[in-house]
């Protein structure tokens, strides 16, 4: 049986989706291939214990591009992201650091363990404003290739090196700190306190295996300072209905322009034909024809997997094998039969907002420390939402689902037995942490889930667990994602592109590799 | 939760409307009564009460606090003597303006800077190597502003310990308030005769009570944020995040603006001690290189007039001072863009709208005519405008001494 489409994306994660409406968008007839029964990839809510929905692994919403939301009308397809409405920092012994939206808010927060520490940190976000701005650019251009310039890169380069120019002095200086240092170096130049600085040192490290002493780690921090709300610079939300509704939307546009959307349809292969992608085979046999294939998965399945070894050359090979993936973190997920009681939190609405265990600075190293040999944190760090305290139907009335993203934890750990055995002691581990903090929680847990960095391999196709499809490190972006001369969408083959977050811009929910593949492949014009 | 002063037990029995707003974190009256005019009308005809609380308060001690506060401001304290109060600016090192405020110097070595935005970091940053002690004391002071021809009567009714008919305009002295221990200085945000009274937060509810008794015999009425707005425009007295931006709180070079840019060339000494800021301050004066100056315009209402009649309509004015930016232009044609009304108001007193206006140095000199945009029934026309002198209300009571 032989079908034929203009374009055949492989993996229905939010890239592939957002890469296939963009396309269905332009006209071409279009057909996503999704291996698992649901789509989302690792933008997916999940029924995995009955009658609680789990944000399986993406669990909040900041980066997504507003070009995306507003060029496939996502509102319209039921994307609807309510911002976090605080950060419940847990202490050590001492008391929660607590900040809000508002400034003067938080500004008494920070004052009980810094007066100024309080001044500086609008000053902080200032700055990461003005960082953020200044690379911003960078999301929206198709990397070029400095070895072998057209003149597009040089136009791309030219336009950069304005804007840069545009910069200023200071602006250049900070950027130029914020590429080169060290989360804890970079910190230590605005905060004093510990925990103010391990509170934003958090999201330095998220998805990185790194600790906030590593230098490169401020770039991670700036990364996730890139993301807009309305116009609020890194702001962070959740979507109704968890993160898989964000790739429902993107979906349900794909099908209103006409894509097709198939699930249980693992591809085996791209079939090339003369250095040309003509179609794919799927695991069951099928043949299924099309002029362009994308493939939204990360650089090594889309390029060491999915096609064979001699349709590349020996360079990219081998920089796609060294690719650095290394998962650093996993994921629990939990069905909780009440309200979970943290130590110092007086305000159970704080449990709306983002409540993260990492309450020093060293507590973040030491959690780096014991994993980078290959094991998981014996305190490991987390980021816990309650999805269900924004949208109550992800749960049943008076019950709750919590979302536990954790570092570190390696890929493999050996020394802790077989997957089963690795995968238990991991969630000990971060129960057990958790309970130090949220004392009730092992009374009111009914289920949950634990995935470690070879589950999201196992599960989602994550290779080696990395949730961004290969770390965010300065030598794996821009023009060298995933490969130097590659970093344009294609591929050495003929009308095979690809499309996944281990393209530019990166990882997280943001679409914007997906949208920049769209563009390539539409000669640049959507 | 958004915090509240220590008079908030009776500013907010009083506040009748339930009308607040946010100022540094804390709730503040908008208006008392539903007809903030009223409260207006108390600063120019009898005495106003406000909560000035939320002002950022820090103290500054030790032998080197008359030189950490002249390296800070760009006012010249070389002469201060305690008892002396500064209106000022500090500038970072571009010479853009962050902040306003008033430096009162207290005793030989002890100094307190009331400011409107945070300035913490930066007293400690500027401190390295000086040695001096600095507390951010803003929680630990109320205060209250009485402004208005009666606040000296009724203030020496209730002052035990100071002569406040001898105390000078921007002078402070302690003085027994009601039972309490203040600090009162003769200054304020309104152009009038006034005063600002310190307390410990301990003795607000007594003071305030002690004023309020005497609210009768001396036309005194509670005052909320939009009076304090009329009255400090018709003062000239500029407002950030209205007439400037703090560069402090802007990335972006475009919205600073330095003393001068600002109209406020009086308070910069650019021959006196070193100061944050003052050889960018110096290039900019040598090299002429100011982008603007602050000037204050009057609106020519007749030709708003008209162009209402051309709608069948009477003339409408401001009910409230506005806040800009609002475009000025050369010409009627608003084809040259020459700066913004950064803020104004029809003036009761003076029946004549004004507004501060940030323009071009070359546009700012006394009687020079311009542009300024105006809606008319959603429709902007440009309204002849002309640079005047500011303050545009400066009685002679603000300054002079008691009988």
């Amino acid at each position: 049986m032989t079908q034929k489409y203009d374009a055949i994306v492989i993996g229905a994660g939010h890239n592939g989706l957002t890469c296939a409406a963009y396309l269905a968008r332009a006209g071409r007839k279009v057909l996503v291939l999704e291996r698992r029964y649901l789509i989302g990839g690792a933008t997916v809510t999940e029924e995995i214990y009955p009658g609680f929905k789990y944000t399986v692994c993406s669990y909040v919403v900041s980066l997504l591009r507003p070009e995306v939301m507003r060029e496939l009308e996502l509102a319209k397809h039921g994307l609807q992201i309510h911002p976090i409405s605080s950060i419940f920092m847990a202490n050590h012994d001492g008391p929660p650091l607590i900040t809000w939206p508002d400034e003067a808010k938080t500004r008494e927060e920070i004052k009980k363990f810094s007066p100024r520490d309080a001044d500086m940190a609008p000053k902080f976000a200032a700055a990461m404003y003005e960082m953020a701005f200044a690379v911003k650019p960078i999301l929206g251009l198709v990397p070029p290739d400095l070895s072998a310039p057209n003149l597009r890169d040089l136009a791309t380069l030219r336009e950069f090196g304005k804007h840069l120019k545009g910069l200023g002095k200071d602006t250049f200086h900070t950027l130029y700190k914020v590429m080169t240092m060290s989360s804890e170096d970079f910190l230590s130049e605005f905060f004093e306190t510990d925990i103010v600085r391990a509170g934003y040192a958090l999201s330095s490290v998220i998805g990185t295996f790194l600790g906030p002493k590593s230098p490169g780690t401020a770039y991670v921090l700036l990364h996730h300072f890139m993301g807009d709300l309305d116009g609020a610079y890194s702001a962070w939300g959740a979507q109704l209905g968890g993160t898989g509704r964000v790739a429902e939307a993107i979906a349900s546009a794909a099908r209103s322009h006409g894509a097709e959307i198939r699930v249980d349809a693992p591809v085996a292969q791209v079939i090339v034909k003369n250095g040309t992608a003509v179609g794919v085979a799927l695991e069951n046999g099928d043949e299924i024809h099309a002029e362009t294939v994308v493939s939204g998965c990360d650089p090594k399945v889309t390029l060491r997997k999915l096609v064979e070894e001699k349709e590349l050359p020996a360079d990219l090979v081998a920089r796609i094998d060294k690719f650095k993936y290394r998962g650093s973190s996993g994921k629990l997920n939990l069905a909780l039969d009440g309200i979970p009681k943290f130590n110092g939190m007086t305000d159970p609405s704080l449990l709306k907002g983002s409540l993260p265990i990492a309450p020093s600075m060293d507590f973040l190293e030491q959690a780096y420390d014991d994993a980078k040999y290959g094991a998981f944190s014996k305190r490991p760090v987390m980021e816990i939402e309650m999805p269900s305290m924004i949208d109550p139907t992800m749960a049943p009335p008076d019950k709750h689902v919590m979302s536990i993203f954790v570092q570190y934890c390696s890929y493999d750990m050996p020394e802790y037995g077989d997957r089963d055995q690795q995968r238990e002691a991991f969630g000990n581990a971060v129960i057990d942490t958790l309970a130090e903090h949220c004392p009730n929680i092992e009374d009111i847990m009914l289920h949950k889930q634990v995935l470690t960095p070879w589950d999201l391999e196992q599960q989602i196709g994550l290779t080696e667990g990395n949730i961004f499809h290969g770390e965010l490190t300065l030598d794996q972006l821009f023009f060298f994602r995933p490969a130097a001369g590659y970093a344009d969408y294609r591929t050495p083959i003929r009308n095979y592109w690809q499309c996944g977050s281990g393209t530019h811009p990166g990882g997280g929910i943001m679409a914007m590799p997906g949208r920049l593949a769209a563009r390539e492949i539409l000669g640049g014009r959507f | 939760m958004t915090r509240v002063t220590p008079f908030h037990s009776r500013t907010s029995a009083l506040c009748e409307g339930s009308r607040w707003e946010e100022w540094a974190g804390f709730l503040a009256a908008t208006s008392y009564d539903l007809d903030f005019t009223l409260e207006y009308d108390a600063v120019r005809w009898g005495c106003a009460l406000f909560d000035v609380s939320p002002l950022f308060k820090y103290d500054v001690r030790g032998p080197d606090a008359k030189a950490l506060l002249q390296r800070v401001v760009v006012r010249n304290l070389a002469q201060s003597t305690p008892g002396r109060v500064y209106y000022t600016t500090w500038c970072d090192d571009k010479g853009m303006v962050m902040d306003d405020g008033a430096v009162f110097h207290l005793a030989e070595d002890h100094f307190r800077m009331s400011t409107t935005i945070p300035n913490l970091y930066w007293l400690q940053d500027n401190a390295v190597g000086f040695d001096v002690r600095i507390e951010d004391v803003s929680e630990q002071i109320a205060g209250i502003a009485l402004q208005g021809p009666t606040s000296r009567d009724l203030l020496k009714r209730m002052t035990k310990n100071a002569d406040l008919d001898r105390l000078p305009y921007f002078h402070c002295a302690g003085a027994e308030l009601a039972g309490a221990p203040a600090l009162i200085s003769r200054t304020g945000y309104t152009g009038d005769l006034g005063y600002e009274i310190f307390v410990e937060p301990q003795h607000a509810e007594s003071v305030w009570d002690a004023v309020m008794e005497l609210r009768n015999a001396y036309k005194l009425r509670p005052a909320g944020l939009l009076a304090l707005n009329e009255a400090r425009l018709e003062a000239g007295l500029l407002q950030i995040d209205a007439d400037f931006t703090s560069a402090s709180q802007t990335s972006f070079d475009v919205q600073k603006a330095s003393p001068f840019e600002l109209g406020l060339d009086w308070m910069v000494d650019l021959d006196g001690d070193f100061f944050v800021g003052r050889d960018a301050l110096r290039k900019e004066k040598q090299a002429g290189s100011s982008r603007w100056t602050t000037v204050g315009i009057e609106l020519d209402v007749r030709v708003i007039e008209k162009f209402y009649r051309e709608y069948g309509m009477p003339l409408h004015l401001p009910e409230r001072a506005w806040v800009g930016p609002v475009p000025i232009y050369s010409d009627e044609a608003q084809r040259h863009h020459i700066g913004r009304g950064t803020s104004g108001t029809w003036s009761r007193l003076l029946k004549k709208y004004i507004a501060i206006a940030r323009v071009e140095p070359r546009f700012g000199k006394l009687g020079t005519r311009f542009f300024i945009e105006e809606m008319v029934e959603a429709r902007a026309y440009s309204i002849p405008a002309a640079v005047v002198k500011m303050p545009f209300f400066d009685p002679p009571r603000k300054k002079s001494l008691g009988a």
